[in-house]
């Protein structure tokens, strides 16, 4: 068995992709530098990113694979799966070695569990774009706090920086302590520093919100309690469309 | 705020919430300069959904509940002794803005009361939406009902604001309506249809011309029926929305389980459950009109005049017809798949784009995700030939796949006495 082992960057597994070629010996298993070396492992390379290297093999892999193809694969790097650097790179080297594109060939079980996972990710931004809740803070910039299953904020950020141009707000990822802030302009990546003494309960405190701020969310509690039909109850329907790990943050839900 | 808004929001959300139709799709805006909003299409964005577990994109909600008519299936009836409150426009726009802002919803649903006559009522909506798009710069997304009876200039303003138009058919029989409804007729319901056609086509032939004329209505209209609450047979029910889906602006019809909200009434069935399942199989039916190229006459006719309830429509028009099956999945096209019980549209065009590579085997379309306990009578494969319902006949096949744990299937139909009227 090969073992590669690099930085974990998505630079990084292209340049795997360079050196596999290069060696002429492919890997079983990629791995961060400094785990340790697998039982049964013939060979371990380390390997170094190198930017040409990836920048080569990113321009062969995009003349070889549609828009639609290359955005699969950068989509589903972000979902940090364990195991999807090796899934893309036996997708990527399928990809350059097949005369012809292998998207649609859901028969192989890389390309299909590919597509499952892009459609996961695809599913976890619209959820962002679904279940983000703003809450007016005492400045007038809006505040929308998530804990996404992946690591989809930026495939989400751009359709609130459209629908919201004329005002400014800061999305946060409180599950990976960082979030896009928008000020009218550009979207600058940030970090808080004091996360707790803001937010509690997926709520901002009382002293940062804005002084109308409870007022809608008590309006929207109750036209939400309102609009269902008692006669038609259904539980497990809401449940499925709208999952618990999403309630902590939903002003419906609390 | 003042704080009889909130008794308002909740008076008027709930007159509202019989409404179906919720869907924020059709249509694809960006944002304009100085703007707020957008619309994404497709199929639109729910932002929650509620206890009953109907999505709520919208925020669906009534101007007035006051109405001048009296039909017998309507909660807001004149005859009923309900709360009752009125929405300024001020109020009901500035409170979508704020839930706008918070990303609690996708845009207006509009809907209201008849008060005075069609036209005053309908003005006060325009005004609304009007109000949204010039002096918010709202550029959500707008869904207005049009009152039945209201002019034709009117329904054109409401177009150039809103993105989608609809009214409601309510009862799909005419004798029906003037039962339950006798201050309506179809004609004071079909004629609003037929303004929102002709005003969307010239608005299309005008662009043609002008790329900067303004767009009229471009998501559509859609309407919605009552199931249930009349003698109509699905046969009926699906026949006119197959015939409504033949016009190019109706996007979608809706269909709304009869819930006794006036049980006084004895014009009216008293049903204790509203006709869920039933409500279930006529969209199953209207996505095979929709999605699967099925014609009305193949789903129902007048020989299976209503939906099977204990099987899906797909599955009950392929039991009446074993001699097209067993399909080759790697040879068979598209359209025949499609026409395979526990293939989706979905599963279909992964089979057709997958099989130029390698043919396909029983693993692998399980693996794509078709439902195998479903489609495994009616197809072949690279395998040998399973059963199919040539061998076990198509009331076998039906046995296995009829659900053997005794369901409660809604009996809502059986109990209908309409001679009692």
């Amino acid at each position: 068995m090969t073992v590669f082992f690099y930085d974990k960057s998505f630079e990084g597994m292209l340049t795997c992709l360079f050196e596999a070629y290069r060696l002429k010996d492919f890997p079983e298993q990629l791995l961060v530098i400094d785990t340790h070396i697998p039982l049964f492992c013939d060979h371990h390379y380390t390997i170094v990113t190198e930017e040409t290297k990836s920048d080569r093999v990113w321009k062969h892999i995009t003349s070889k694979l549609s828009v639609m193809g290359t955005k699969e694969v950068t989509n589903c790097w972000l979902s940090e799966l364990p195991d999807i650097d090796i899934l893309l790179f036996r997708y990527l080297r399928k990809t350059i070695d097949s005369p012809r594109s292998i998207e649609t060939n859901f028969a192989d079980p890389d390309v299909l569990l590919l597509s499952k996972i892009y459609k996961k990710i695809s599913y976890e931004a619209h959820r962002l774009i679904q279940f983000a809740r703003f809450q007016k803070t005492a400045d007038g910039t809006y505040f929308a706090p998530l804990e996404p299953q992946f690591n989809t904020l930026p495939l989400a950020i751009h359709h609130f920086s459209d629908r919201f141009a004329d005002e400014k707000f800061l999305i946060y990822d409180m599950k990976r302590h960082y979030g896009f802030y928008y000020n009218m302009k550009i979207i600058t990546e940030v970090t808080l520093t004091d996360e707790e003494q803001r937010i509690k309960d997926g709520q901002l405190r009382t002293e940062y919100a804005d002084k109308d701020e409870s007022i809608y969310q008590q309006l929207w509690r109750s036209y939400y309690q309102t609009i269902a039909i008692k006669e038609r109850l259904n539980p497990r329907k809401r449940r499925q469309d709208m999952p618990v790990r999403y309630w902590k943050y939903l002003t419906e839900m609390k | 705020m003042k704080a009889d808004v909130f008794d308002k929001l909740k008076i008027l959300a709930e007159a509202a919430k019989y409404d179906v139709s919720c869907s924020s799709g059709g249509t694809v805006r960006s944002n304009q300069k100085g703007g707020v909003g957008n619309t994404v299409g497709g199929i639109g964005v729910c932002h929650s959904f509620a206890a009953d577990g109907r999505c709520i994109s919208l925020l669906k909600i009534m101007l007035t509940n006051f109405c001048i008519y009296d039909c017998a299936y309507c909660i807001n009836r004149r005859s009923n002794d309900r709360p009752r409150a009125t929405f300024a426009v001020s109020e009901l726009v500035d409170l979508t803005m704020e839930f706008y802002r918070r990303n609690y919803i996708e845009g207006l649903f509009l809907s209201s009361g008849v008060v005075r006559n069609p036209d005053y009522t309908m003005e006060r909506l325009v005004k609304v939406a009007k109000d949204l798009r010039t002096v918010h710069r709202f550029n959500g997304y707008i869904h207005l009902k049009s009152i039945p009876g209201a002019s034709s200039e009117l329904i054109r303003e409401a177009g150039l604001y809103a993105d989608r138009l609809s009214v409601n058919i309510e009862i799909p029989n005419e004798q029906s309506l003037q039962r339950l409804a006798p201050e309506k007729t179809f004609k004071s319901i079909f004629q609003p249809m037929q303004f929102i056609r002709q005003h969307a086509i010239e608005s299309s032939e005008e662009r043609k011309h002008f790329r900067s004329a303004p767009r009229f209505a471009p998501a559509g209209q859609s309407t919605q029926m009552i199931v249930g609450a009349t003698p109509e047979s699905d046969n009926d029910i699906l026949k006119l929305s197959s015939a409504l889906y033949t016009q190019r602006t109706m996007r979608r019809v809706y269909y709304s389980g009869y819930i006794s909200v006036n049980t006084y009434d004895k014009r009216l069935p008293a049903l204790k459950q509203p006709p869920l399942v039933r409500e279930n199989r006529l969209y199953q039916a209207d996505w095979l009109m929709r999605f699967y190229h099925f014609k009305v006459n193949e789903i129902v006719d007048d020989a299976y005049p209503n939906l099977d309830l204990e099987i899906d429509p797909k599955l009950a028009w392929a039991l009446r017809h074993p001699e097209i099956f067993p399909v080759d999945i790697n040879t068979a096209d598209y359209e025949m798949i499609l026409r395979i019980p526990g293939i989706g549209v979905k599963s279909a065009t992964l089979i057709c784009s997958s099989r130029r590579f390698s043919r396909l085997s029983f693993y692998e379309l399980k693996k794509i995700g078709v439902v195998m306990k479903k489609a495994q009578y009616f197809i072949v494969c690279r395998e040998l030939p399973a059963h199919t319902i040539n061998e076990l006949k198509p009331s076998g096949v039906r046995s296995l796949l009829v659900p053997t744990v005794k369901r409660k299937i809604d009996d809502g139909q059986l109990e209908l006495d309409f001679d009692a009227t």
